[in-house]
């Protein structure tokens, strides 16, 4: 810890420690709640509490039961099926179109630019709950529609509505996390690129996709843990047919207090962990390709 | 040379081309030039005179409002950017960041389906043109300033366009450096005889580098010549003031008889050479004279009372500014000669410089801004 220069004041000196302990506290709030329920998810008994042999570490209080459970028991291998079939396609989609009205409302000459990124961003201020019964009535008719005309299978018009549902959900993460790595991004590299020859479409894969890659592999991160957790639109439009992980965990609590619920949700704090390392190595590789550069 | 008004024809011809961004404001009015195959062209202005806005037309990222701009005497309006094949180097070099130097030089060869071993000696080649073998493999971020600009130069030259577009890109470079550049572009240029359409606000590079000076100012060109004529023959008081160091003088045009203009300066009346001072009696005009053209002596065409107001001593010349005829920013070069007949601060002498040297010019420019010197 730095010693405090000699000039500071006492009231400084308070304010010094104080924050300390203030974002001491801050962190404890924030991960204590998620650090709590992963030894439970180890226990060996089938309840919510920590048993005495646990708290005293006994070796035959822990096991990975629950673990087998979640991993074996098809109700949740199902839920985890699910929410990785949803969750992919729909990261898909909103990382093309995101990227793509990222790049479209980053010319000066898009009219309305401000209207459209506030309507397009829309689904990450309005509550959830609204967003989801909109979605409800609006889907119905669609659904409808595609099953009794297209005459397609209920099972794949269910998938596709939420597929759906969790794209608009993405979009804006994603526009905003390109659109952040636009504004470093040098519009005369795309001029350079013309004057070489090379067309909008080589230009696009060649020279500024690459640059704004850390930004949409971010995004596409976010919009994919946005499906991933989701639970409201999903309990709202969803059926049996597509439970997911955090759909399955919410009837889980309800219906049958299981600690099968805390080793998937430890095995989704792990995984959120591995997906948050990968923003942060790309951030590095990012700065590693731009860094350096000359006044 | 071929007639530059009206279009006529050349190897790149603006033909009456007008810009507008906002539909009121004309950026560029009226804009007539014709370049020649070979030539090094400049567009020489202060910021906002429309120049790089000229530039950004002939290579596609701009529409003209109004006219056309043929290239080797096709009309090029309706053909997009990057099928223009015109080589560009940017004011802040553009190179590509997540490529290497080679990758950058190979880009547009590549777009040009040239196969690998085709390209691989076309990047060689360019590199040597600039003297930078041997950095294949960095990336831009490791290069300085000034072997970046070099890159940006090799790469616009690559793929053998015949036409080369160069926006202020000495710009960013400290000036050492700047005028080495301005050598080795030349070079280059009179080298490989690509046409060169060169952008810059700095009156001595375009001096140093140009075959012919554009000077816009206003979205119009004051002057198009070589740069001597440029210096020594400007056409309007803007140039004579954009250009090099100018001494003005502001009178009345008294009378002008056959080619010598009588002017009342401050109730003296000299004698200067009428260029647009009009030719009628009592018309406002500027006097102009280089520094280099004034003597301090008592024979000659115009001789006048001056008081000695500053000396700077600037080791080959002496810089003296006088009070001449009201103007007390009045600039004599003399040089550094043995002979010391030097003037001491506050005394009087007298100034001397011949009709054809002083010339009489429109009186638009005396509230115009400072040319850079």
């Amino acid at each position: 810890m730095a010693t405090l220069p000699a000039y500071t004041t006492p009231a400084q000196k308070i304010w010094h420690y104080g924050l300390r302990v203030l974002c001491g506290f801050i962190f404890f709030f924030l991960v204590a709640p998620i650090v709590a329920i992963i030894p439970l998810s180890f226990s060996a008994g089938d309840f919510f509490t920590y048993t005495e042999g646990m708290l005293t570490f006994q070796p035959d209080a822990y096991s990975l039961k629950h673990y087998e459970d979640a991993l074996t028991n098809p109700e949740w291998t199902t839920a985890i099926w699910n929410s990785f079939r949803i969750a992919i396609p729909a990261t898909i989609i909103a990382v093309t179109l995101g990227t793509l009205a990222a790049i479209g409302l980053s010319q000066r000459h898009v009219p309305g630019r401000r209207a459209i990124m506030a309507i397009l961003i829309s689904p990450m201020i309005v509550p959830l709950i609204i967003s989801a019964l909109g979605m409800f009535f609006f889907y119905a008719p669609l659904g409808n529609f595609m099953q009794d005309t297209l005459r397609l299978p209920q099972d794949l018009v269910e998938f596709i509505k939420i597929v759906l549902a969790h794209a608009v959900l993405g979009i804006p993460f994603v526009i905003i996390t390109v659109t952040a790595t636009l504004v470093g991004f040098d519009q005369s590299l795309t001029r350079a690129a013309a004057s070489m020859g090379a067309g909008p479409l080589r230009t696009f894969f060649k020279v500024q996709m690459p640059l704004i890659l850390p930004g949409v592999i971010s995004g596409a991160l976010f919009a994919f843990i946005t499906s991933f957790d989701e639970v409201v639109v999903i309990t709202i439009i969803g059926s049996q047919k597509v439970q997911t992980l955090p759909w399955q965990m919410f009837v889980g609590l309800r219906e049958q207090i299981s600690l099968t619920i805390l080793a998937v949700a430890t095995m989704m704090v792990g995984f959120s962990i591995i997906l948050l390392t990968t923003i942060e190595l790309l951030r590095r590789r990012n700065e590693r390709l731009r860094g350096l550069t000359p006044s | 040379m071929n007639g530059s008004t009206r279009g006529g024809d050349g190897y790149v011809v603006f033909d009456d081309v007008q810009k507008s961004y906002d539909g009121e404001t004309l950026v560029v009015k009226r804009l007539n030039l014709a370049i020649e195959r070979g030539e090094f062209v400049t567009m020489l202005g202060p910021s906002g005179s429309g120049k790089t806005t000229c530039l950004m037309m002939l290579a596609g990222f701009e529409t003209p409002t109004h006219g056309s701009i043929r290239l080797d005497g096709r009309p090029i309006d309706n053909i997009a950017p990057h099928k223009r094949g015109i080589g560009m180097v940017f004011q802040n070099y553009a190179l590509f960041p997540h490529m290497s130097v080679a990758e950058n030089l190979a880009f547009p060869l590549e777009v040009r389906g040239i196969d690998k071993t085709d390209r691989q000696s076309r990047v060689q080649r360019a590199l040597d043109m600039v003297r930078m073998s041997g950095f294949e493999n960095r990336r831009p971020a490791q290069l300085s300033g000034g072997q970046q600009q070099r890159i940006a130069v090799a790469r616009a030259l690559v793929f053998d366009p015949e036409l080369v577009l160069m926006d202020e890109p000495l710009g960013a470079l400290d000036k050492q450096l700047r005028e080495e550049m301005q050598y080795e572009i030349k070079h280059i240029h009179e080298e490989l005889g690509v046409t060169v359409v060169y952008v810059t606000h700095d009156q001595s590079e375009a001096l140093t580098m140009s075959d012919r000076i554009a000077v816009f100012n206003d979205g119009q060109i004051q002057q198009l010549a070589d740069p001597s004529t440029l210096y020594e023959r400007p056409d309007n008081s803007f140039v004579a003031q954009f250009i090099g160091e100018n001494n003005r003088l502001v009178g009345t045009v008294d009378r002008v008889d056959a080619d010598v203009a009588y002017v009342d300066v401050n109730g003296t009346v000299v004698t200067a050479l009428p260029v647009n001072c009009g030719d009628g009696g009592g018309n406002q005009t500027q006097l102009s004279i280089r520094p280099e053209r004034i003597s301090l002596g008592d024979a000659g065409d115009n001789v006048v009372d001056a008081e000695v107001k500053e000396l700077i001593y600037l080791g080959d010349h002496i810089r003296c500014r006088l009070d001449v005829l009201g103007n007390d920013e009045f600039i004599v070069k003399m040089p550094n000669a043995a002979s010391a007949n030097a003037p001491t601060i506050g005394a009087t002498t007298k100034v001397t410089w011949s009709t054809e040297d002083c010339r009489a010019l429109d009186p638009a420019a005396i509230a115009a801004p400072k040319g850079t010197t």
